[in-house]
């Protein structure tokens, strides 16, 4: 009479045999790094990580986050590898013994984006000038706001350009490039972003780059191998070898010819 | 508008195509959520039949406290849960962060006072309807509370309900401890999040559809159970 109940209890036994199932999986041989949006977002792991995991049979599991709270997580020991794009962070982390050794990767741009109509009248203009109309003119500008790599970038740019962003106009949105930029195609404001982020950004609308080129606006992404004398789980030979997979030929050969759009998103230089 | 439109023949197509990114996602979720809801339902029903029958100083409190915690925001769950299995918190050495089963734990915190509460509002309210009776015929509090259980075996069923939707709609907690990794920690809500992000909507549109499909699914097979029940 009660059959129903048990029908459900059995469905719910069944499907936790199902989950115990699938725990087994998680015996293989991984490494965890942390890395940032833009180069989870662009596509260029998914290209990247199963020639290297062919080449040594290591699955490379990224967590994307900013820049600021993925160099927190290799600090708490919570990855093997530290993938991302502040310079002055990243040497800050080696310094204070978090890390081994900084390598240099690639890099890529930081464009502006804004508005087809440009209210500001930016369009051409270097970033300082630029940025000093955005002001002025009190248009939008959309910012992360998130301690990431992009938005240090940003604080560093309103700085050189002695403006002290604030107010009504000045949106801070606290969340990633691509929720950043869906904020400012909403609003019709302006934004800074890294060029791999806004190629593979899908809700552009009438959108288009109005600052680009500015030798400021480059963008160079950077690897550590998190020092196992702080954390002695860390992964040393595993997180060693993808370290040295990035900066190997092979690697960087695979990252020149990543095209996102049509175009390359990313220029190794692991050389110097 | 002809977002929507998009999103629709994104999700159809995604379902039909079985595009195994997608079933493996979908998979990753069910897993993750139905595991949650046994645990939860294994911990919070048992906590909720003790809390009608047993009478203790403080239980009022301790009920006050579960019915606050059902609406625990996922995001500051999530964070707990984080700075208990980063390697620098207290549980680190088991290495449990950004794994499925750091994800269960999160959801089963998240669901178990759902469960536990609202199993102690069932069996309550029909403890008042069946107090005398028990009385009368001298049944103790154990066989009662398996009476009680019986009777309120559909409310029960919802409570289970409720911890489902609840697990498998939320992403605040999730995103933070399983961190999103591709094939190993992306379930739906993490994807359609991240999809958002990119600007993608119709894709994160479509699978919020397949989502409330995979929800309204679960929600027509326990009404028509009771259906059933109700024609035997």
């Amino acid at each position: 009479m009660n059959k129903p109940i048990h029908r459900i209890t059995r469905a719910m036994l069944a499907a936790t045999l199902f989950v115990s199932a699938g725990a087994i999986h998680a015996e293989e041989r991984f490494i965890t790094v942390a890395s940032t949006t833009s180069t989870e977002n662009s596509g260029l792991f998914d290209t990247l990580l199963p020639q290297f995991q062919e080449a040594s049979g290591i699955e490379v599991r990224v967590v994307a986050v900013g820049t600021g709270k993925a160099i927190k997580m290799a600090e708490s020991g919570d990855a093997d590898v530290l993938f991302v794009h502040h310079k002055p962070s990243e040497e800050k982390f080696v310094a204070d013994g978090f890390g081994v050794e900084r390598f240099d990767v690639m890099y890529n741009d930081f464009i502006i984006v804004g508005p087809g109509a440009d209210p500001a009248g930016v369009r051409g203009a270097g970033v300082n000038e630029a940025l000093q109309k955005i002001a002025e003119n009190g248009s939008v500008f959309a910012s992360r706001g998130d301690d990431s790599g992009t938005h240090k970038k940003e604080r560093s740019l309103w700085s050189a350009a002695g403006v002290e962003p604030g107010g009504e106009w000045y949106r801070e949105t606290g969340s990633g490039m691509g929720a950043t930029l869906n904020v400012a195609s909403g609003v019709g404001g302006y934004a800074l972003t890294d060029r791999a982020t806004w190629l593979k950004f899908a809700n552009k609308g009438d959108m288009a780059i109005v600052v680009e080129g500015d030798p400021v606006l480059f963008n160079q992404y950077g690897v550590i191998l998190v020092n196992p004398a702080k954390h002695a789980h860390v992964k040393v030979d595993d997180g060693q070898a993808f370290v040295d997979w990035l900066v190997s030929d092979a690697g960087q050969q695979a990252i020149d010819a990543y095209r996102l759009e049509g175009q390359q998103a990313f220029f190794a230089n692991a050389g110097g | 508008m002809s977002q929507f439109g998009d999103a629709a023949g994104t999700a159809v197509g995604l379902v039909l195509e079985a595009d195994p990114t997608l079933v493996e996602i979908v998979l990753l979720s069910l897993r993750v959520s139905l595991s949650a809801v046994v645990i939860a339902a294994c911990i919070g029903m048992p906590l909720g039949a003790w809390l009608t029958v047993s009478r203790f100083p403080g239980r009022r409190l301790v009920i006050s406290v579960l019915n606050s915690l059902m609406g625990m925001p996922p995001v500051v769950l999530g964070l707990m849960v984080y700075l208990l299995l980063s390697r620098a918190g207290p549980l680190g050495e088991y290495g449990l962060l950004f794994t499925p089963t750091a994800m269960i734990v999160a959801q089963t915190l998240l669901v178990l006072p759902i469960i536990a509460a609202l199993t102690r509002q069932t069996l309550s309210d029909l403890h008042r309807e069946y107090d005398e009776q028990f009385r009368s015929f001298r049944i103790g509090p154990f066989a009662g509370t398996l009476i009680l259980i019986r009777e309120g075996r559909y409310s029960l069923a919802t409570a289970l309900l409720a911890g489902f939707g609840r697990a498998s709609a939320e992403v605040g907690a999730v995103m933070i401890v399983g961190g999103n990794i591709n094939h190993v920690t992306r379930v739906m809500t993490t994807t359609i999040a991240m999809e958002t992000s990119k600007g993608d909507f119709s894709l994160a549109l479509g699978l919020g559809i397949v989502l409330l499909a995979i929800v309204l699914v679960v929600n027509l097979l326990v009404s028509m159970l009771q259906w059933r029940e109700k024609l035997a």
